[in-house]
């Protein structure tokens, strides 16, 4: 009679094997996935804390300390209105005024200058530049961190922040359209 | 002469070792990074060349923009005993829990008044409202100028160390704002301060 063979495949109806696999596996895309992680956490725990600019300021009591620094040494900053600056060389009245925009050809090529011509004419490389910065009401924030900022830049040896504008720079900055209204 | 045969070597290479090291790393700079808080002020901080990176402790942060002041300082420990201090200083008594509440508050604008109901509220309900600010004319009301006391005492007294100050400004903050925080510093004989800036390249 015809048999039919109802078994499958197994031959001899013996244990069925399994194949052997091999235990390891492709580590490399963990491998990957893990340094870009860790690149990411270390980039953003230490960058993200914030960047800070140390600034110190004149006592306010003490009186008794005027700065012996002879007027041609001294450059008075004033910041106006629209970033405007107003500079002038000693004492108010003796230079013209300069009106200047923030930037590497305004006020840091005027700064460099004149710290180069001070120096010049002290003979002195610790005898160089003293900045007076007056920020005006009508001066923003970002212009006080600026002007700070390339003081620095420039290497200019000394600087002080006078928060006491006098009426005559007001009339300074009027004159050269740089103390202004915010516009709304 | 015969041919010299390289031996081919295998290039897989065995990397469980280096995939261990990778996420114990990883592990640890993502248990060691903190979250960053939502801030109560958002502003926008000018960019200057500085590297200087602030310190982690003892630091207080002046957030100012739109007229208003805001006050943080970091440290759970220091925010309690200055909550405790300021209570003193205003004649409220604030409870265990509302300290404990106080403590986890990154930064605030609300007055001493009403400072009882803004720990009340839920973290995300107070990110919902607008804060004043806190008041910093000049006078007898100057509660920024107490806090700014009383926090420099309490780090005094629980770490041994000056508290330092650091103003986070906006860019397009009027200066009168800015000179009023730094006479309320000055006032006090705090003459060195930090300005928190973002970070540009010389150009």
């Amino acid at each position: 009679m015809a048999e039919l063979d109802t078994s499958g495949g197994s031959k001899k109806g013996g244990k069925v094997r399994s194949k052997k696999q091999s235990t390891r596996v492709d580590l490399t895309a963990m491998v990957d996935l893990a340094f870009l992680l860790i690149t990411f956490f270390m980039l953003t725990t230490t960058l993200a804390k914030p960047q800070a600019m140390d600034m110190f300021m004149p006592d306010k009591n003490d009186k008794n300390e005027e700065l012996d620094v002879k007027a041609s040494r001294t450059m008075t900053v004033l910041l106006g209105s629209d970033n405007k600056i107003v500079w002038y060389m000693g004492v108010i009245g003796d230079n013209p005024p300069t009106v200047d925009n923030f930037g590497k050809n305004g006020i840091r090529k005027s700064l460099i200058e004149n710290n180069r011509q001070v120096i010049a004419s002290t003979g002195n490389p610790e005898k160089g530049l003293m900045v007076i910065i007056k920020p005006t009401d009508k001066s923003v924030y970002k212009n006080f961190v600026d002007i700070l900022d390339e003081i620095k830049i420039a290497n200019v040896p000394s600087y002080g922040i006078n928060n006491k504008v006098e009426k005559a720079e007001i009339g300074l900055m009027k004159d050269q359209g740089a103390f202004k209204d915010k516009q709304p | 002469m015969p041919k010299v045969k390289i031996k081919r070597k295998s290039t897989v290479t065995d990397m469980t070792a280096m995939c261990d090291v990778a996420f114990l790393l990883l592990t640890f700079f993502i248990l060691t990074a903190t979250a960053r808080q939502p801030e109560a002020l958002e502003v926008e901080t000018p960019s200057s060349t500085v590297t200087f990176k602030l310190p982690d402790t003892d630091i207080s942060t002046l957030t100012v923009g739109q007229d208003k002041v805001f006050f943080g300082v970091v440290g759970y420990d220091v925010r309690v005993n200055t909550l405790e201090r300021m209570g003193k200083q205003y004649n409220i008594n604030f409870t265990d829990e509302e300290k404990k509440r106080f403590s986890l508050i990154e930064n605030f604008g609300v007055p001493v008044a009403s400072l009882k109901q803004f720990i009340a509220l839920e973290n995300s309900e107070r990110m919902k409202i607008k804060q004043p600010g806190i008041p910093s004319d000049s006078g007898a009301n100057n509660e920024l100028k107490q806090w700014i006391l009383q926090s420099r005492y309490a780090t005094k007294e629980l770490h041994n160390v000056d508290l330092r100050f650091s103003i986070k400004g906006d860019s397009n903050e009027e200066y009168p704002t800015i000179r009023k925080v730094i006479d309320i510093l000055q006032d006090q004989e705090i003459n060195k301060f930090s300005l928190i800036t973002s970070l540009e390249g010389v150009n």
